[in-house]
Parts: structure tokens; sequence; C-alpha cells
């Protein structure tokens, strides 16, 4: 261990440019990560809160009897995505728009406004697709006009993430192959350049695993350098997107560790997938 | 302890190496491999410390069979041997203990355990004076003993010596050369191969000549041994 240490630090000393490039590109790659999950992080964030108001509206016909509005709310409240069912009649609803648009309530004076059925649903159901569901099956009774509900930009938060998770994931892994061929680069110039030494060590009997150990080393201690750069590049991204846009969250610590075990495997990794078929240069 | 038995060697682009070669070398024997340039010499050295394999036949080490030594134990039957080369192959940025240590310490020896066996090593070798100068800084017989020290570090059964004197003077070649036998009395066979025949002729050794990739004499076959002896 000791000996792979100062193999290590040797090597940093003989190529320190291409060094910090493997470094720099592991941090690129999980900044990359690490920037698309703040954004979707955030979004679920954004999402959470919203839907948790997510209600779907069903317009009750005109004429409908009280009985019918009472059977189809009994009914809809067996939908086991439902939480909640309430009935607003046409003057609760009027006396609402009242109190939300405030100096115009009078314009609302003389106007109709429909009953209806609002429904909340549970924690869990409230994505854009159960949402829907709910609504067609509203829509299928006969009492019901017309349904509503935040169907528009619900989908667009989880469109935006999705992309966002896309972007994260595709940039992420481009870098990461740039890091894999930065760091084979790296072994290939070490390998070489400690030649001798290795066929020395094959001539005493050292087992290739010794002989490969401190290549290993080396990605991995890279790999959390990148991991740890990338975390820190990701933190000042937050706070500058807090300074300037709006209040952003910041990783947790399971998941700001995970960046840099996500660094240390690239690092180990990368140079697991080049030392094998570099040290075969060397007899 | 060493057999070859009817081994064939080819390589890639050159061709046939050795062809139908067959000895034994028996624990603390002293070995001279000799013939001419091309012989093959080199070729019985590498596929005993099993850097080629046979293409056909078997060679036999320390009761490990060639064909069935896997990739990862070469390196633990490789500690039963000891290599040394004409070109000395030390590592010029380490002092001479360091060079002798660097092969205790990457075949695993507790660090506390490595100091005073380079010591003893350089002892052996008559070079305990020169434990801290770099190889460029000794003659190339010193250089040569620094390399031998090194192949001891696993109490070796066999020593293995491809012309270890081919880059030395007569002196140097002399006492480098006692220094073998001095090693192979204390019961580690030797296996040399020398182009230098006053060494061979001086010494009243084993010789094993190879021509063509062949055994065309082997001093310890009665059956041919006079033959030689008339020549
Ligand atoms: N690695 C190799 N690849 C291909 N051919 C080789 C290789 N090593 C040796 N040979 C061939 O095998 C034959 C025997 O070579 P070898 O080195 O064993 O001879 P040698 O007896 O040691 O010669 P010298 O006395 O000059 O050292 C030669 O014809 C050589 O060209
Ligand atoms: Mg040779």
């Amino acid at each position: 261990m000791r000996l792979a240490l100062r193999e290590v630090a040797l090597g940093m000393r003989r190529a320190p440019l291409l060094g910090m490039l493997s470094v720099t590109t592991i941090a690129f790659s999980l900044f990359a990560f690490g920037l698309f999950s703040l954004v979707a992080l955030n979004i679920r964030e954004a999402l959470r809160a919203v839907e948790s108001q997510v209600e779907i509206r069903a317009f009750v016909a005109d004429s409908t009897s009280v009985d019918d509005v009472g059977r189809a709310m009994e009914d809809v409240a067996t939908y086991r995505e439902v939480e909640r069912v309430e009935y607003v009649s046409p003057d609760q609803a009027l006396e609402r728009a009242r109190q939300d648009l405030g100096e115009f309530k009078d314009v609302f004076d003389s106007a109709f406004l429909p009953g209806s059925i609002d429904i909340r649903l549970r924690d869990g159901f409230r994505d854009p697709a159960t949402v829907k569901s709910v609504a067609d099956r509203l829509r299928a009774f006969p009492i019901i006009e017309d349904v509503r509900y935040g169907e528009e930009w619900v989908s667009k938060l989880h469109r935006i993430r999705t992309v966002a998770t896309v972007a994260g994931v595709t940039l992420g892994l481009a870098f990461a192959a740039v890091a894999v061929i930065v760091i084979g680069a790296t072994i290939r110039m070490a390998v070489l350049a400690r030649g001798p030494e290795i066929s020395i060590m094959r001539m005493v009997g050292a087992t290739d695993s010794f002989i490969r150990r401190p290549f290993l080393i080396d990605g991995f201690l890279k790999g959390i350098a990148g991991g740890l750069l990338a975390l820190l590049l990701t933190w000042l991204a937050s706070v500058l997107i807090t300074r300037t846009f709006i209040q952003t969250e910041f990783f947790d610590a399971t998941l700001a560790a995970s960046g840099v075990v996500g660094g240390a495997l690239i690092g180990l990794l990368g140079s697991a997938f080049s030392v094998n078929r570099h040290l075969r240069l060397v007899r | 302890m060493i057999r070859f038995a009817s081994v064939f060697k080819e390589y890639p682009r050159t061709g046939l190496a050795l062809s139908d070669v067959s000895f034994t070398v028996q624990k603390g024997e002293f070995v001279f491999l000799t013939g001419p340039s091309g012989a093959g010499k080199s070729t019985i050295l590498k596929l005993i410390y099993l850097d080629e394999f046979p293409s056909k036949g078997d060679v036999w080490i320390a009761g490990a069979r060639s064909r069935q030594v896997k990739r990862r134990e070469v390196p633990l039957l490789r500690r039963k041997l000891g290599v040394v080369f004409q070109d000395f192959r030390l590592l010029d940025d380490r002092t001479v203990e360091a060079n002798v240590g660097f092969a205790l310490e990457v075949t695993g020896v507790p660090r506390d355990r490595i100091p005073p066996k380079v010591s003893r090593l350089l002892t052996q070798v008559g070079l305990a004076s020169k434990a801290t100068a770099y190889p460029r800084e000794l003659s190339g017989g010193e250089q040569q003993r620094v390399a031998i020290a090194r192949a001891l570090v696993n109490d070796p059964m066999v020593l293995v010596a491809d012309e270890p004197t081919g880059n030395l003077d007569e002196r140097a070649t002399r006492s480098v050369f006692q220094l073998l036998r001095d090693i192979n009395a204390l019961g580690t066979a030797v296996i040399m191969a020398t182009h230098d025949l006053d060494v061979v002729r001086r010494a009243d050794l084993r010789v094993l000549e190879i021509n063509r990739g062949q055994v065309a004499f082997d001093s310890a076959d009665d059956s041919r041994a006079g033959t030689r002896d008339a020549s």
C-alpha cells in the first residue's frame, strides 16, 4: 500500500497536467450530472408543492337534482386515488369567485356559475397520468358537463424534469467517456515511463494484481478529487441560482456522497479498463 | 527439478527456435549452456523462467508442468527462480540497497524484514560497502553482483543467468563466475548461458551445448560425452 501510494505521488509529479486533466474531466462529468440533478430535484420540490394543491373540478349540469349529485359523490369517494370529495354549490362558487377577484366582484352579481364537485387526490396519485384517468372517469358521468384540472402546467413541469434528466445523463455520460479516455492515456504514459520497473517486478515474481494496484489507487484518488470538485462546482451553481433566480435546494448528504462515490467509480473503472491492456505492452 | 521433455518452440515470425530438446537439471547442479549465436540458449532460459511456453512438449519446473501453469501462478513460480541478464537491468534512479530491497518489497515481504535481508545479500555478493551507491557509480562487475543479489532475494532453488559475464572484462568475469560458484556451493542450482569458452573449459562442470535449436552435446549424457572429450 505504501509502495502504491509512493508510485501515485511519483506519477503526479511525472505528469501533473495529464493528472489534472483526468480530475477535471471526471469533475465535469459529475458536474453535468449534478447540475441537471439539481434542476430535477428542484422541479420535484416544485411539483410536490403544486401537486399537493391539485384539485379536479367537475362541473355539474344545471338541472341536476341534489340526490344525483350525492350519488355521484359517493361513487367518486370510493376511487382509491381520491382523498376528499366536496360539493360546491353555485352560490358558494359565486362567493368564492368574489373573494378571489376582489374589486371585480360586482361583475358576478348577476352572472351564473355552475355548481361543481371538487376532488382532491391522495398523495402519490397526483401525477399527470393518474389525474387524467380520474378526470376521464368523471367525464363519463351524465351529470358532469365539464372537468378541469391544472393539466397544462403539471405536465409541463414533468416534461422539463424529463428533459433535464435526459440532458444530464447524456452530458454526464459523454464526459465520463472522455474521462475514461484521458485516464487511459495517463495510464499508458505511466506504464511506459515505468516500463523497466514493471519488467523487473515481473521478473522477480510480483503478482499482476500487485503491479496493477498503484494504477487503480491512482484512478480512485483522482476520481474522489474529481467528485469533490464537481460537488463544489454544483454547490456554487446552486448558490448562484439562488441569488439571481429562485431559491434552490442543494443535495442532501446522501446525494452529495453518492456524487463523490460516482467519481471514485469512474476513476477506478476507467483505470481498470485500460491498465491490463497497457501493462501488456511491457514485458 | 527442471526437466525439458521433447520441447519444441516456434516463434511467430522467426520459426522454429527449439526442436525436440530434452534434458534434466538436478537440484544443486551447475550447468553451462553453450552454442553459437541464435542457437536457442536464451529461449531455453525463457522457457525456464516462464517468460515463454513450449509450442510442443513439456517443461517441468519445481513439479509444475508448463502446460498446466495458469497465468496467475507464474509469479509464484518465478519466486522459486532467480534471473540474471547480460545487461544487469538495475533501476538507475535507485541505490544499490533500494534495487535489492525493491524485489523484496514487490513480492510482499514485510517491511521490517527487508533491511536485514538486503544487507545480508549485499554482504554475500561482497558489496556491503556500496549499499548507498547508485548503479552508474559502480563497475560492470559490481552492477552484476547487485543483480545477482537481487536474484537471490527469494532464496531461489535455481539461478538462471543469460550471459552474465557478456559485458564484463576478464577479471570481472572471473569474480562474477566465482560468485556464482559460491552460490552454487550453498545448494542453489545455476544454469548459465555463455559464450566464454575459457570459463567453460577451466571449470569442470556440466556443459549443455545447443546448436540450431537442438541439444548437440550434454556432458552429463555418458553416451555422447566421449565424442566431446576427443575434440
Ligand atoms: N521473442 C522472439 N520472437 C521471435 N523470434 C525469437 C525471439 N527470441 C528469439 N527468437 C529467435 O529464436 C532463435 C534463437 O534465439 P535465442 O535468443 O534463443 O538464441 P541464443 O542462443 O540466445 O543466441 P545468442 O547467443 O546470440 O544470445 C533465433 O533465431 C531468434 O531469431
Ligand atoms: Mg541469448
